[in-house]
């Protein structure tokens, strides 16, 4: 297939990784702007262009979140730079409301543009869940490519900053893990300072007279979108003239789509269709392509997001009685990440054909050690964690004293407590933020004879990332709850980010730093800090806070990460 | 340029810390200056906190594979700790897989924890060696201790896979990335834990 046939040795090749040719295609763009908060597998994005900030002159940083990080990027677009905001799937919730509106208003006309690179996490190998944010892309009126392969994601962040500079709106480009951490060789262009200057004259506001039109304008402009994207160089057919059968593949599922071709010999009769325009979607070039194919077979992670539009390109087409299979047909299961195998397995399914990946005596073999040797590896908090220390002296001070709390946790390392090797002291773990969210609603339940005290936890950065408001709340409407900020002094879990309470920001230069008891002292609530390696003292202090049974009382359990004092 | 098999199919396993990652993106260098069309997939996050970590690696001279090789299609295993040698095989093994393990076990945390027995190590290397076509044993970890760096382990291992000599790579090709790779002051070490895993497979082979 051509699009992979990238194998050079000179100097202008290099091996990287996923990310890591986002962030060149994006230096190559001229971006002048980036942000995003952490979150895997999305954070070398930030980190590899923040080590380039001082030699390009370019702006980056790590955020408070994804929201804001978006509207920070938006700024510099609308002021006619090039930015770019990066984040994991989750993250792009965070984002959703401001994202809704920019589509409505653009990005004016000075020339700016701006690349949201949002990567997903099929399978949910590091996330809470994997959640496809292809829909948000429709969903916001954003034109959304997907690229297949590491040399093509560099190519399509060039191309994406184009399309969003012609087109004057934000462009979502959608990575995922196989791409965000798999690496290849990729062609290098220069990189040039850019010398674009900022200025700000561009008028994009919305209210509820100017939506409805702005809606239609936006509509508008999708459609023109969609007419370039019928012509879209990356969108490409490969197979026979008269294919038994097509499949219609996205993202990692060409690369899935071509090695079970391959391994099935079915080069002759079995077509592909690479797709990386996905919305708006490139109607008539797929219409094309299937017309006269009666089997067609769609293969994309995770959600049947091509397959539906497959299906409603061809419901409105000439043609009839063609089968489209897939995640909707049962044919691939509809959860999980795609791989070969079970591009494999679909593929036989429908054309009857015998495949074995490996003998069955071998299978049967292996099967047998497994169920007799194999142990699973869990995951737990690394030795010298203060964590585990906090999550120990709660369980003491809860139990300890037959005290039935509740507690709601939060995201981070923190969220190892409910391993079979932590504590298991959560209760409710559900989005960032979300620990403090939860505890305000339930420390209002005493009216309805609610008696167990509740508790929520959460670490430094998540604090900064969405507890706030959450704490706002709950004092204001006066909530009966104890919050404990697991302060570490590191957004660890994603690999040390700066966050605001380190003192630096993401270039590395010296920043302010946000002081978290301080911060919430000026809410005039108790705030009480302990080192967790204190036991006792911790034990004692969470006792006496949560006895104390009115309102918000907040406790931060102090020390640096241990691994850090490593790095330093 | 021609492989034993094309695609060509490494898995390198162990646990988070080992440094599998650094072995694989090594290989991945060397492999990519040499003109072949590679592509590495790796699942990390996780992985500090003492998860298992795998990076799979596809080598051909046709074009760049995708990242996950199909179920029992590696070629060859090299892993840093036994008992994800085992949980490899359980997904890519096959009868003409070659295995290169370490022997010194990393316990998982549950073992640690009294709630996991770690399988009998004799028992597990007589499992892999019947899964494998070929299984070299070497305890790169001890090695590593006797060179005063238990941290060479990893490069003790990568000696194994260059003395098993089924990889397009050469013994210079590696030290010249190892003298690239390391600050000055850790490359003899390095070089001589390379050559230690070397000598070790071919004086078991």
């Amino acid at each position: 297939m051509p699009t992979n046939a990238v194998k050079q040795t000179d100097e202008s090749f290099k091996f990287l990784l996923g990310n890591e040719a986002i962030v060149q295609g994006a230096l190559e763009a001229g971006v002048s702007f980036a942000a995003g908060y952490p979150g895997t597998p999305s954070s070398e994005i930030i980190e590899r262009l923040a080590e380039r900030a001082r030699d390009l002159n370019l702006y980056v940083e790590w955020s408070t979140n994804e929201k804001v990080a978006t509207e920070g990027a938006a700024a510099a677009a609308f002021s006619g730079l090039r930015s770019m905001a990066a984040m994991k799937n989750a993250g792009l919730s965070v984002a959703l409301d401001f994202l809704t509106h920019l589509s409505l208003t653009g990005l004016g006309d000075l020339g700016g543009a701006l690349v949201v690179a949002v990567c997903d996490d099929p399978d949910a190998h590091s996330s809470g869940d994997e959640t496809d944010s292809r829909w948000i892309a429709k969903f916001a009126y954003t034109p959304l490519l997907e690229p297949s392969s590491v040399s093509e994601a560099r190519e399509m962040v060039r191309s994406a900053f184009d399309l969003s500079e012609r087109h004057k709106c934000s462009v979502m480009l959608r990575s995922y893990t196989r791409l965000s951490h798999g690496s290849s060789l990729v062609e290098l262009a220069e990189i040039e300072k850019s010398d674009r200057r900022a200025h700000s004259e561009t008028d994009a506001c919305i209210t509820p007279y100017l939506a409805k039109p702005k809606h239609d304008l936006t509509l508008r402009r999708l459609d023109r979108i969609r007419e370039e994207f019928e012509q879209w160089p990356f969108n490409e057919y490969h197979g026979p003239e008269k294919p038994r059968l097509v499949i219609v593949a996205s993202g990692s599922g060409v690369q899935c789509a071509l090695e079970a071709i391959e391994l099935l010999g079915l080069e002759e009769s079995v077509g592909l269709l690479k797709l990386t325009t996905l919305w708006p979607f490139p109607k008539q070039f797929v219409q094309e392509h299937l017309k006269g194919v009666r089997e067609v077979l769609v293969v994309e992670e995770v959600d049947p997001f091509v397959e539906s539009h497959v299906k409603e390109t061809l419901f409105d087409g000439d043609e009839s009685g063609q089968n489209v299979w897939g995640r909707q047909s049962g044919h691939i299961p509809d959860f999980g990440e795609i791989n070969p195998d079970r591009v494999l397995a679909a593929l036989s399914e429908i054309l009857g054909i015998e495949f074995k990946s490996r003998s069955a005596s071998y299978g049967k073999r292996v099967e047998e050690a497994v169920d007799k040797l194999l142990i699973s590896r869990g995951l737990t908090w690394c030795a010298g964690c203060p964590h585990r220390a906090s999550f120990w002296s709660l369980n003491k001070a809860i139990k300890g004293a037959k005290i039935d709390a509740y507690v709601t946790g939060d995201i981070g390392c923190y969220t190892l407590d409910v391993f079979p090797e932590g504590k298991c002291q959560m209760n409710l773990l559900h989005a960032m933020g979300s620990s403090l969210g939860l505890a305000a609603g339930l420390g209002q339940l005493g009216r309805f004879g609610h008696q167990q005290p509740i508790v929520s936890i959460c670490g430094d950065s998540t604090f900064f990332h969405s507890a706030i408001p959450a704490l706002i709340n709950a004092v204001y409407n006066n909530s009966n709850l104890v919050h404990i900020v697991l302060d570490n002094e590191a957004t660890a879990m994603t690999g040390f980010q700066a966050h605001p309470g380190v003192g630096y920001n993401a270039m590395g230069d010296p920043a302010k730093r946000v002081d978290i008891e301080k911060l919430c002292a000026a809410l005039d609530v108790p705030v009480e800090t302990i080192d967790p390696f204190d036991i006792k003292a911790a034990i004692r202090t969470m006792r006496d806070l949560i006895k104390r049974e009115e309102g918000v009382r907040v406790l931060t359990m102090k020390r640096a990460c241990d691994l850090l004092r490593m790095k330093r | 340029m021609t492989l034993n098999a094309d695609p060509l199919n490494l898995v390198v396993c162990g646990t988070g810390g080992q440094g599998n990652i650094l072995i694989s993106r090594m290989i991945g260098r060397i492999l990519s200056r040499k003109g072949y069309y590679l592509a590495i997939g790796e699942t990390f996050g996780a992985a500090q906190r003492g998860g298992a970590v795998h990076s799979s690696m596809r080598i051909s001279t046709k074009r760049t594979y995708g990242p996950l090789i199909p179920q029992g299609r590696a070629h060859v295993v090299l892993s840093l700790e036994p008992l994800e040698t085992l949980r490899i095989l359980s997904l890519y093994g096959n009868e003409h897989v070659l295995t290169v393990s370490n022997t010194e076990p990393v316990h998982p945390v549950g073992v640690r924890a009294g709630r996991a027995r770690y399988p009998d190590i004799e028992e597990l290397k007589e499992i892999i060696s019947g899964l494998s076509e070929t299984a070299w044993f070497l305890n790169a970890s001890e090695a590593a201790e006797r060179l005063g760096a238990p941290i060479v382990s990893n490069i003790i291992l990568f000696g194994g896979l260059l003395g098993i000599n089924r990889m397009p790579l050469t013994v210079e090709e590696v030290e010249r990335e190892i003298e690239t790779t390391f600050p000055g002051s850790k490359v003899d070490l390095n070089l001589n834990a390379l050559h230690r895993g070397i000598e070790s497979v071919q004086m078991s082979a």
